[in-house]
This record gives structure tokens, sequence and C-alpha cells, in this order.
């Protein structure tokens, strides 16, 4: 607890762990008191207390099944993959196991050793050197409170109750507390536990409230009603604050909150520059139900739909009715605006496991995606068939990944081939005029994009891995993540080139990856032709305000200067004037 | 029995979500999976256990299978670890 000079405003420092200011009145989750005593059964009680145990594992699991359920259908898989870490901690054998023979042979209850066999684990993590790995005895703790809840019949919190709006404050907070609670009558929150990392962070940004975690024992200190700022930007509590800072935060407030409803503004309104040059605008997505949010934030179509994530979560290569399914629900809600599928971009390691024996010393350089899907024509064709019968949904693109030459892309063409001549013969309709295009990912394949382009329908950049590639830098290793930069001139010039020998060839050339949802990339690459541009959702807004607020001749003029600038600091100086110049220096603070 | 000694390269290391989906992976097979990170060992189908190894990226993490299954296990886990768990 520190005071700020000047003012009477005491100011709780805590972790900024989701963005945004709540000015309200505190609500304080009254169920911190968990006191744990050891307590000794009788003989005849034992058989009940493990029976009791069994009860409270079964119901919160249950019940963690049904908000999983909940989050699947609202949120992104990342946040569905929170519960499944949840549900497998109730569902640990060795620990309950542990438990119940304690309870049996010790002859104590059950919260009692529980507590005692979560806390062996939670010591060891947490003399982890390591920041983000030690927070992760927050998701323990909360699951080990849940369960300890239910034991001692305490009843769990859900703003269900509250009649206000609320900033809501607990010692801690859990996963499961922040999804359950109803989203208008929660302003901010506020927790002595917890970091910027923690699920909960994640879980608050991805409702868009705003939080502060980590705030040590601010908890003591707070008085239930009482009237206090959340800073989720500074990671802040001011309690009591005085009228200069209350007005100061509500200006802030009110800007922030001005900029989002001229963003969502912006949702009807098509990406077109002043001069009226139409830029695609699409989102990336990996799931179906994906499309829901790209279609929210204003989206015109999907430029990549990562199909590899329908492998993924079931471990196991979908039937052609599943994906046909899939595919159709996402060509059906896009329609009439264009959907790019992608066919699998898997690594050799993710077929190993059904497939190939094989060890790679370097997954990346090795047996993936088209390379793959060509070694193996049955999964390929049944992808393919998928895609073609469900192209009558919609407007359906099909893409296919990591092309290294022209050699592989005719292969690639030949069998689609071959499955629309199996799907004519056995009268399977599906649209004729299904657009195909390639990634373009690999040096080698924009270096050659000059005959690509003659095979192909349409290109799209796919930066992450062009970046690595051609810079030969795996960002995951701490140590040359620094030399990972995607306005290294090589990788502009490879762009460059890219969108040049598709417009000589009279194809349209995107670009996804994330270089498309950086703010200070849009003007550049507008400059240098793109057509299209997709992003996760999320970006759209921002990206089409850019694209909105923007003359082709302007970026054109920055394209050009940057395109002649030797070195990387340079070109982001010049791209962040640039950028500055045309939106000023209050803007740049709202970029995260 | 079957091993195979790997290097956390995601740059997280293996948090709750990655060690859930090693979980998931070794649970399939009928080998009992144990991975021993410098001094500690554990199960590989008890998440706990997988949380306690607290393996940050660039640690060394050893995967022993013992069972009818025992390669495939191996090779199953080595290929999430590869794949740095679908994160980076």
């Amino acid at each position: 607890m520190e005071k700020e000079e000047k003012t009477n405003n005491l100011v709780l420092t805590g972790t900024p762990a989701s963005p945004g200011i709540a000015i309200g009145k505190i609500h304080l989750l009254e169920r911190e008191i968990l006191q744990i005593k050891e307590e000794k059964l009788k003989p005849e009680e034992v058989e009940h207390e493990i029976q009791r145990f069994q009860k409270a594992l079964d119901e919160t699991k249950a019940e963690l099944l049904r908000i999983r359920e909940k989050v699947k259908k609202s949120m992104a898989t990342e946040q569905v993959r929170i519960f499944d870490a949840q549900i497998l901690i109730v569902d640990d054998h060795d620990i309950n196991q542990k438990v119940i023979k304690e309870i049996s042979e010790l002859g104590t209850n059950a919260e009692f050793l529980y507590k005692k066999a979560v806390q062996e684990t939670i010591n060891r993590i947490s003399a982890s050197k390591n920041e983000y790995i030690k927070e992760r005895v927050y998701d323990i703790e909360a699951l080990s409170n849940r369960l300890l809840y239910r034991l001692l019949g305490i009843k769990h919190l859900t703003a269900a109750t509250l009649t206000s709006q609320v900033i809501l404050m607990a010692g801690s907070l859990s996963p499961a507390d922040v999804v359950h609670m109803k989203k208008d009558k929660v302003l901010g929150f506020a927790a002595d536990s917890g970091g910027g990392t923690s699920h909960v962070a994640v879980l608050a940004k991805a409702l868009g409230i705003p939080a502060v975690l980590g705030l040590k024992n601010a908890f003591n200190q707070v008085a239930n009603h009482q009237t206090v700022i959340l800073d989720g930007d500074r990671g802040i509590l001011i309690l009591s604050p005085d009228e200069v800072t209350k007005k100061e935060y509500e200006l802030r407030q009110n800007h922030i909150l001005e900029r989002k409803r001229k963003l969502t503004e912006l949702k009807a309104l098509p990406a077109e520059t002043l001069n009226q040059k139409r830029v695609q605008l699409q989102a990336n997505i990996e799931l179906p139900q994906d499309v829901d949010s790209a279609l929210n934030y204003g989206a015109e179509g999907i430029g990549v739909y990562r199909t590899e994530y329908l492998y993924l979560t079931e471990s196991a290569f979908p039937p052609e009715e599943e994906q046909y399914r899939a595919y159709k629900r996402v060509l059906e809600k896009m329609a009439p605006h264009p959907v790019v599928i992608r066919t699998y971009d898997l690594g050799g390691d993710k077929f190993r496991h059904d497939l190939s024996e094989s060890y790679e010393a370097n997954p990346f350089l090795g047996w993936r995606a088209i390379r793959a899907c060509l070694d193996l024509p049955h999964i390929f064709k049944t992808q393919l068939k998928a895609m073609l019968r469900a192209s009558q949904h919609g407007n359906l693109r099909i893409m296919f990944p990591m092309i290294s030459g022209v050699e592989e892309l005719k292969k690639a063409k030949d069998i689609l081939n071959q499955v629309r001549e199996e799907l004519r013969s056995q009268k399977v309709p599906f649209d004729e005029r299904v657009q195909v295009g390639i990634m373009m990912e690999i040096p080698s394949a924009c270096l050659v994009a000059d005959s690509l382009a003659k095979e192909c329908d349409f290109f799209s950049i796919g930066t992450n891995d062009l970046i690595q590639y051609s810079l030969a830098v795996d960002r995951g290793n701490a140590r040359v993540a620094n030399l990972y930069q995607s306005f290294h001139p090589a990788v502009l010039k490879l762009i460059k080139h890219t969108i040049d020998s598709a417009h000589k060839n009279k194809i349209w050339v995107g670009l996804c990856g994330e270089m498309a949802a950086d703010p200070f990339a849009t003007t550049l690459l507008v400059g240098m032709g793109i057509d299209e541009l997709s992003c996760s959702p999320l970006a759209v807004p921002q990206i089409k305000k850019i694209i909105r607020s923007i003359t082709t001749g302007e970026a054109e003029k920055v394209a050009e200067k940057v395109l002649n600038l030797t070195q990387i600091e340079e070109i982001k100086k010049t791209l962040r004037e640039a950028y500055i110049k045309r939106f000023g220096q209050e803007e740049l603070l709202c970029l995260n | 029995m079957f091993e195979k000694e790997i290097t956390v390269t995601n740059r997280l290391g293996l948090h709750a979500r990655p060690a859930a989906r090693v979980v998931q992976t070794a649970s399939g097979f009928k080998s009992e999976i144990r991975l021993r990170r410098d001094d500690l060992e554990v199960n590989a189908k008890s998440i706990m256990g997988v949380m306690m190894l607290a393996a940050e990226m660039g640690s060394r993490v050893l995967i022993r299978a013992e069972g009818e299954d025992e390669a495939q296990a191996v090779e199953a886990l080595v290929g999430l670890f590869q794949e740095k768990f679908g994160e980076d």
C-alpha cells in the first residue's frame, strides 16, 4: 500500500490484468475465510466420509462441464481449454486416490487431506523461478477452493444475485467465477491473488471487462460498497478517490468508450480508402463458431479457415461427413462473402500418432502441410471432397499451405481434379468455379511467384512462417526471438515481389498472419498494392479504420520510402511517424 | 520399456493447458507413463503431477513408458512437445 503525493487518494498497486477503467462501488465476495481444521473421524464415519468426498468430486466435475459447455458457445478454443485443465484437476486419479486412502487409514476429514495433498503440488510449483509457471498455482487454488466450498457446504456466489452494477472483489477469483458473472452487472474485477497471465486475466480480457489482480492484501482494506476506481491499464485500485481524480478518470473512460463506439460504427462500412480503393478485409478463424465473431466485428469474408483444429480437437481425422458439416456451417453463415478454407497444415509429428513412427529433428523443415497431404492422398482427398460438396452452400475458395514450387502445386491440383472427376461421375453437385490458391510462406515460392501465379487463382501471404523461414529464426527460441522482425527489408521485398507477380498475372493477392493486424503495417501494405488483409476478428475494426483514413497515393509514398530503407529500425520509425502524423499521438496510447 | 528425452520448446513452458494436453494424450494409452525432470518423477496421466514438474522453456524432460503400447505412447507425447502444444 502506498500513498500518492498531493492528493488524498489511497492507491493500491496490483498487476494490470485486463485493460479499461471501471468506476463504481465494490462488492466483496464474502466467502473468503476458508478455515480448514483437522478432524478425527469415528471408525464408523469413514465410509460416509469417502462417499461425501466422492460426491463433492462428482458434483464439482458436473458443474465444470456445464460451465465448459457454456463457454464453448461464446468463447474461443483457448478459453475452453482453461476449463479442460480444471476438469482434469478435479479428475486427477493420483490425488483423489491418495485422499481416499488417507481418509480410511488416518481417519481424518476429507477437506483437510485434500488441501494437504494439493498444497504439495502448489509448493513445488511456487518454487519455480519462472513467473509464468508460478502463476499456474492460481488454477489449482481456484479448483481446490471450489471443491472445498462444496465439501464445507458454502454456497458459491454467482452474480445472479447482484442487483446493481459493481466492481467485484475477492481474495482470489476462479475462471469459473468470471464466466458465471452477468456481464452487464460487473464493471470490473479485483483480487488479491492472480497475475497478468492467469486464466482469470485471459477470460476478463475476452469478456472486455477491466481487471486488476495481485493486489496482495487489499481485500482486508476495502469496505463493502465503497466507491473505487479500478484502472486495468495501470494495474491500480484507487480507494475513495477525490473529485479531481474522479473527473480525470471519467474523461479517460469517455475517451475509451467513444473510441470503441466509433470502431463499432465502422462495422457496416466497407474497408475502402478515401479515394475509394476497396481492400477486402477478412478474418482468420479456427473453429466454425468463430464465424460469429468475424461477422460481429465487420469482416467481409474469411481469409483463412485453419482446418487442422478439426483434427487437433478430436485427435483423429474427422470423417468426410463431419468435415462437410463444419465447412457448410461456415460457408452458409458467411455467404455471400468468400471463405478461404486451407487444407490441413499439420506437422509430421502430429500425424505420427496414427500414421508414422518417424522422429523429426526439425519439424518446421520436415514432413508437414502439403508435403504430408501429397503422401497421404486418402486423407487429402477426403478433405477436398468434403470441401467441394460444401461449396454449394456459399462462396468457397480452396487454399494449399506450404507450397514451395510449381511441382507441388501441380500435384495438389491433380488430386483436386481427381476428386472433382469422382464427384461428377457420382453425380454429386458442387460449385465448378471454386477458386484455388496457395499460401505464400516459403521464400522459394515468393521468388518463383510469377510461375506459380500462372497456375492458380490467388495468393495469400502467410507472414508468420515467411518471416521465420526467410530470416532463419525460430521465434520460440528466446535467444534469437528478437531477430524475428516483420519489417526486415528482405521480408518486405519478398512481399512486394509476390504482390507484383500476382498483379502481373492478373490474380489477387492477400496477406494473413499477424502482420495483417499490425496497425503500423496497414498503410505500407495498401501502398504495396495488397488486395486483401485477413486478421483476427478483434483486429478488424482497427484495421478498417486505418484503411478508411488514408489515400492510396499517400500509402504508395510511404511504401516507396520504406522499400528504399536498409535497416529495420529506420523502417519502424518511418511507419510510426506516418501513423502519428495521420492519427495523432493520442491514438498511439489506445493501441495495445 | 521405451523412453525418450525431449526439451520443452514452447515459450510459456508446461503450464496448465499444455499439461492438460499431455494428460489427455497419455490417458489414451494403456502403458504406464512417467515423466522425469531432474530428481522429480511424476505420472503423465495426472495433471497435478505434470504441473508439479514446473517445466519451463528449455528444460529437459524424460518420457518413459512401460506396457503394450509403450513406443506409440512415447512418440505421441514427443510429438506434442515438438509441436509446442500448438501454442507459439
